[in-house]
């Protein structure tokens, strides 16, 4: 078996993690909440929040290693595919804002001091909260089918492919920040008041996302670890590993990329409209080329490949982030910096690749990870 | 604009006729007195007087040290406690704490501009002379000043002076009384001087609203006119599209000196270096402390800091490049996208090393005089000496480069290197040392990209970050290993997006620019100049 | 294994949480809310640092009801939803009476709610477009009608050079959309047409100004003409050398920006720069007791704290509305005997400090904003500013400007 594959766990260890996973963010948390507010077990809402974005931010990390793990197609414009199902998202949370904004009208409160008269025909539809949902997928999808089915078919790879993924979401980033395209510009959508009716800020509310958010992950996760097992999956890798190979094969991996791209491209606009009512904000800075670059650095943080590596990198990175601005806020960026060389120089495989070593040379000492 | 015709008529008036007697005690009270539109009025009455006192008095103005008291006295600042009036030297007893400085405003900073150039038409300096008929000419347009005009032409010696005033003769004589004088000037204005300014005086002629005195009325005349005016019309946007051609290939050289490092680190190397934005922003925070340096221990020679600035941030930048390549890279050749992480985290730290070193504002670079400035053809055709510059040293290091790589034995092992390494190895190339410089030399590039950065944009933490995208797609555009490949590419992009611009706006081409780009790739997915032949995955 | 490692990572995260909110309460928090790395390091490091040195000096002078204010200093990272995040840990987490922070509009929209939300308190240093109107925030800097439209009446004056046609020049985003439409909106009202007002826009980060500066002396041509500049940050350089290389003094045509002051021209070599305009509320180069002090204060502080670059240390308009709001802050909550924020903001309602800018300011009885005075200025060759022109009181600010349509008959 070659090396790489080996970096997909166990279908146990998935099922270990998932229910330890589900365990903590669907069971013990929830019932956390419960406690009354002052006692000291009892998770505030900002650290619900916060576990709620982390893992939006996992989810967006498992997509990319769907398409970079399994089948080596690096892109460096995932925060696209977020930010779209995001403002897909965000514009049903804008609409149900009703008339609470602060010009009391049917219109968004940019639009009306900006002197939107109605709203533009793409936002038809928006009102209704299965179109949203529906929408926060297809959209990046569609997106993601367009340019990717070009892009593959062209033979785009490697580091070309990455490049013109930075291309494509710099443009939009451009695109957004306009006025005129009816997003809001740079300030994006905020001051979202309700979801579904209710309150967006009350504790059960919070409560509700976070444990949607955990599903998501979870759901997300097995659905991941089982498609890598199947004959799809495999050929995924066979077209990571060797794509010209394959080719000769007879296999035309074009339709395969194209499938994964989609999905994937799918998978990040769920975490981004899962993410946008958490956060309270969706604007077009989570599509700068930064911020792609650096999904792409807690995959390889956590280990790409390997599914549940990712999770981890985008923990790692994200738990780092919120702790290190707070205590040493000059500091951060050394630190991250020098993270990303440390384990793309010595830890190939990630943290998880460590951690796997680590416990293997412990089972059969001497033995080969 | 009318109230500056008007002045300046008026001083061309008085400079050409007798001088009048200036700064007399009520003039001073009045000046004391206004705001500054009226102050730059009465200098310009002022101006035409060849009065020493005059020039003595603008110096003290543009000094800053002339002060007015409500009571319409004039003062200096004081030494002490002591004011003095200015224009007699007798102590005032005024409220010390009533005295207010004059501030110099735009408006009369204009009017103090206009008077020291009515002062310099008089000069025995023809260069004296040809500033001031320049600052002049753009704002004279009583035709009642054509005989005075004509006549200061005509005693001019100074070639370039007489040009300048043989145009405003001409165009003065536009509103002349003898319609075939009038036709005439239009004439030779089709020809020379500038065009959109031409053009914007004969469409002020052509005007249809019946309330303008100033407009033409003989149909005959309005005839020839509004054939010249096409014509004019079709000269300036000529000009102006060359203007244009002049950006985009400023802008491309630009593009291609902040690629060209990255071609060759990435395309003979196959590294993708994200810290290469932060090797140029290196290179010009190299060139703030070169200008440092020349400002602290030779000041006489600072106007060629820039030129010393070369080789220290080759130097800097290409040793900073090699440290990376030993640090990082050396581990990661043959794994492009863990390079292209890597080196990223490098770039976070090297803007941080930056931010706390220098501070995360901007710091300041100066250009030197010789940088400064423009060549004018035409208003809209205006070709500034440091862009001049950089498209130059562009052409200068891309030849350089070529030349490095196709002649030298360095260039040579690393070509050799590039095509088979292992070969190359056989050989005796001690290849990692290539490796290690030919990094070294692109880092260098870099460095240099940096110092011609410095003289158009600012010199900060971020330069670099704004500048990996575009860089990078000069070299996807250009192909990988091509000088040729980064040349054509980065003039191309340049050009389009200012071709683009005016059209769409520039939000609008740099979108544009970025999907063309995209879609470019489709067709030709290893670019404009791909490695010929049998490639292998 | 990999689970225990997971479970642990979270385990020592919410750990470290727990622990933040045990801290003992002998301090009064306040919480420091700007970006010290990312793109606005730029701008927000030198508020910082203010808010900092103006706590020293109130805890130098015996602090607040008694205790010493204990600044909490947090970094967003320029990221907009890091910002949200910080501020309800700053809140919920450091329990901080009040914070101070943001600059860009999209920063403080992004915690807007979040102080809504959770009744907490945010003072906000920077002029912007308004269209707002929070409880929850007090708006140190200036509204539109506190800077944009009074620099535009001083250019069409005879004094300011008489400026017939307008180029309204701005990076592409709300801030400078907002304020051109409702510059727009002023400008017919005083009669200019359509025709001699040209807008254009930029994308951000753009740094290649030849066709632009080419464009506005194409437009010059048809008579005096100004620029209005709400080109953001970095940009300004690149287009302010371009002015000068493409041989545009500020005699022909003259630039007043929004978004330019002595911190962001640190770095420009301002010589061909001379005469070109900036409206604030305060200048650095403004002479009164006041600011002498607050700036040697300020000086002495950086050196003292080992700021780069202390000896060239500067002063501006954010900074002094930071100087302004925390002072401020610190008499109401004296005034009001405790931190609680309904009694501050109650006690805050036309409250006065005597500021760096000569004026004596007042917080507005009901809009939250402060009365300044509107100073217009030109660049001098070393980087400072005269003023040229300034509102001989202050003046109340508009947050809901009447040139937007939305806002006929809204109350402030």
């Amino acid at each position: 078996m070659p090396e790489a594959l080996s970096q997909l766990p166990s279908r146990k260890t998935i099922r270990h993690f998932l229910s330890w996973f589900a365990g903590i963010s669907m069971v013990l948390v929830p019932l956390l909440r419960l406690l009354p507010e002052t006692t000291f077990l009892h998770p505030s809402d900002y650290t619900v929040t916060w576990l709620g974005k982390i893992i939006c931010y996992m989810v967006l990390a498992l997509s990319l290693d769907l398409v970079w793990g399994l089948a080596g197609i690096l892109s460096l414009g995932h925060g696209l595919f977020f930010a779209l199902g995001g403002y897909a998202f965000g514009m049903y949370l804008m609409r149900s804002i009703g008339r609470d904004g602060v010009y009391q009208s049917d219109l968004p409160d940019f639009m009306v001091f900006l002197d939107w008269k109605e709203l533009p025909w793409y936002w038809t539809g928006t009102q209704h909260f299965a179109w949203a949902a529906i929408l926060a997928i297809a959209l990046p999808s569609a997106v993601a089918f367009v340019f990717g089915f070009f892009a593959f078919r062209s033979r785009i790879k490697g580091v070309y492919f990455s490049i013109i993924t930075q291309a494509l979401t710099f443009a939009a980033m451009l695109l957004f920040f306009r006025n005129e395209t009816g997003f809001g510009g740079n300030n994006g959508f905020t001051d979202f008041k309700r979801i579904l009716g209710y309150d967006i800020t009350a504790p059960t509310t919070r409560t509700i996302l976070f444990m949607l958010s955990a599903i998501l992950l979870s759901a997300a996760l097995w659905g991941s670890s089982l498609l890598a097992r199947t004959r799809f999956g495999r050929i995924l890798t066979a077209v990571r590993d060797a794509e010209a190979r394959l080719r000769f094969c007879g296999y035309e991996p074009l339709g395969f990329k194209l499938a994964i791209w989609t999905l994937s491209a799918g998978l990040a606009g769920l975490a981004g409209a899962l993410y946008v009512p958490q956060v309270g904000i969706i604007n077009p800075s989570e599509m700068s080329a930064a911020n792609s670059i650096e999904v792409a650095i807690w995959v390889a943080v956590g280990g790409r490949g390997s599914l549940v590596g990712p999770l981890a990198g985008a923990g790692i990175v994200n738990v780092g982030k919120s702790w290190l601005t707070a205590t040493v806020p000059d500091l951060w960026l050394y630190a991250l910096g020098f993270l990303f060389i440390l384990v793309t120089l010595f830890l190939p495989h990630g943290v998880v690749g460590l951690v796997g070593r680590l416990s293997s040379s412990r089972s059969t000492p001497g033995g080969k990870a | 604009m009318r109230f500056l015709s008007s002045a300046c008529s008026l001083l061309l008036a008085l400079m050409f006729a007798c001088p009048a007697q200036a700064l007399v005690p009520e003039d001073l009270k009045a000046f004391a007195e206004g705001g500054p539109f009226e102050r730059s009025e009465l200098i310009s009455t002022w101006a035409s007087s060849q009065d020493t006192a005059l020039t003595a008095f603008l110096d003290a103005l543009e000094e800053g040290s002339l002060g007015a008291f409500p009571s319409g006295l004039l003062a200096r600042t004081p030494d002490g406690e002591e004011f003095r009036e200015w224009h007699t030297d007798t102590l005032i007893h005024e409220d010390p704490m009533t005295w207010e400085g004059i501030m110099v405003s735009n408006v009369l900073r204009a009017g103090v501009e206009r008077a020291r150039a009515s002062q310099g038409l008089a000069s025995s300096d023809p260069a004296v002379r040809r500033e001031a008929v320049e600052a002049l000419r753009s704002a004279a347009s009583d035709p009642a000043m054509l005989e005075v005009v004509e006549r200061a032409r005509d005693r001019e010696t100074d070639a370039t002076t007489k040009a300048l005033l043989q145009d405003l003769t001409r165009r003065l004589a536009l509103s002349a009384t003898d319609p075939e004088r009038r036709i005439a000037a239009a004439r030779a204005l089709q020809q020379s001087g500038d065009a959109s300014t031409n053009f914007k005086l004969l469409q002020g002629l052509l005007s249809t609203d019946e309330s303008d005195d100033a407009r033409e009325t003989d149909p005959k005349v309005r005839a020839v006119f509004q054939s010249i005016s096409t014509s004019l019309e079709a000269r300036a946007a000529f000009f102006e599209f060359l203007g244009h051609i002049f950006a985009g290939i400023s802008l491309g050289s630009i593009l291609v000196l902040t690629a060209l490092g990255l071609a060759i680190t990435y395309g003979l190397l196959g590294v993708i270096n994200m810290a290469h934005g932060e090797l140029v922003m290196i290179g010009a925070y190299t060139t703030f402390l070169v200008q440092g340096i020349f400002r602290s221990w030779l000041p006489e020679l600072e106007w060629m800091y820039v030129i010393a600035a070369l080789p220290a941030a080759f130097a800097v930048s290409g040793l900073v490049g090699i440290a990376l390549e030993r640090l990082i890279l050396r581990h990661l050749y043959g794994r492009p996208l863990e390079s292209l992480l890597a080196t990223w985290g490098a770039s976070l730290i090297l803007i941080q090393c930056v931010r706390s070193l220098f501070g995360p504002q901007n710091v300041e670079v100066s250009s030197p005089s010789w940088l400064s400035g423009a060549i004018e053809l035409q208003t809209n055709l205006v070709l500034p000496w440091n862009r001049l510059a950089i498209i130059a040293f562009s052409a200068i290091v891309l030849i350089c480069t070529g030349l490095v790589l196709s002649r030298s034995r360095f260039g040579l092992f690393v070509r050799a290197t590039t095509q088979n390494r292992a070969m190359a190895r056989c050989t005796g190339v001690r290849t990692d040392l290539v490796d290690m410089l030919a990094f070294g030399f692109g880092s260098g590039l870099a460095g240099l990209a940096g110092v011609a950065l410095s003289q158009v944009g600012n010199v900060g933490p971020d330069l670099g970050q704004a500048r990996i995208i575009d860089s990078f797609l000069v070299v996807v555009v250009g192909g990988v290993g091509q000088l040729a490949g980064a040349l054509w590419a980065g003039l191309g992009l340049g050009m389009f997006s200012k071709i683009l611009e005016p059209l769409s706006g520039a939000v609008m081409a740099k979108i544009a620019l970025l999907v063309v780009i995209i879609l470019f790739i489709q067709k030709r997915p290893q670019g404009l100049f791909a490695l010929k032949g049998r490639q292998a995955e | 294994m990999k689970l225990i490692q997971h479970g642990a990572i979270k385990a020592a995260a919410l750990s470290i949480l727990a622990a933040a909110t045990t801290m003992a309460e002998e301090t009064i928090k306040v919480g420091v809310l700007h970006s010290l790395s990312g793109t606005m390091a730029i701008s927000e490091t030198s508020l910082k640092n203010t808010a900092l040195m103006a706590i020293e000096e109130i805890n130098a002078a015996g602090g607040v009801l008694g205790k010493k204010l204990e600044p909490v200093v947090v970094d967003p990272a320029s990221n907009w939803p890091l910002f949200a995040e910080k501020a309800r840990q700053l809140i919920t987490q450091d329990k901080v009476a009040v914070t101070f922070g943001c600059w860009t509009s999209v920063s403080r929209k992004s915690v807007l709610p979040v102080y809504e939300e959770l009744d907490a308190l945010l003072f906000y240093p920077v002029q912007y477009e308004g269209e707002e109107l929070s409880q929850n925030v007090f708006y140190t800097g200036a509204a539109p009608n506190q800077q944009a439209i009074p620099a535009v009446e001083y250019l069409m004056s005879k004094a300011g050079g008489g400026a017939k046609r307008w180029v309204l020049l701005g990076t592409d985003y709300v801030y400078p959309r907002t304020t051109n439409k409702i510059l727009r909106a002023f400008l017919h009202s005083k009669g200019v047409a359509d025709a001699d007002i040209l807008e254009e826009y930029t994308p951000f980060g753009h740094s290649d100004y030849q066709t632009i500066v080419a464009n506005v002396k194409k437009f010059a041509q048809g008579g005096k003409t100004a620029v209005v500049s709400t080109i953001n940050g970095d940009s300004n350089i690149p287009f302010y050398k371009e002015l000068g290389n493409q041989g545009i003094k500020a005699t022909q045509i003259p630039v007043v920006a929004f978004s330019v002051g002595e911190e962001e021209l640190r770095g420009v070599d301002t010589k061909p720069l001379v005469g070109h305009l900036a409206a604030w509320n305060y200048f650095q180069s403004v002479k009164n007791p006041v600011n002498a002090a607050f700036i040697k204060k300020y000086k002495e502080w950086a050196v003292a704290n080992k700021i780069p670059n202390a000896a060239t240390v500067v002063t501006n308009d954010p900074m002094e509305a930071t100087y302004v709001g925390i002072n401020m802050w610190a008499k109401a909550v004296a005034k009001a005997g405790t931190t609680e924020v309904g009694a501050v903001r109650k006690a805050m309602s036309g409250m006065t400090f005597k500021a760096p800018s000569g004026f004596t300011l007042t917080m507005d009885a009901t809009n939250h904003h402060l009365h300044k005075p509107v100073m217009i200025a030109e660049v001098r060759a070393d980087g400072q500013f005269n003023v040229v022109w300034k509102t001989p009181a202050p003046i109340r600010a508009q947050p809901w400007s009447p040139y937007i349509e939305g806002n006929k008959g809204k109350k402030d």
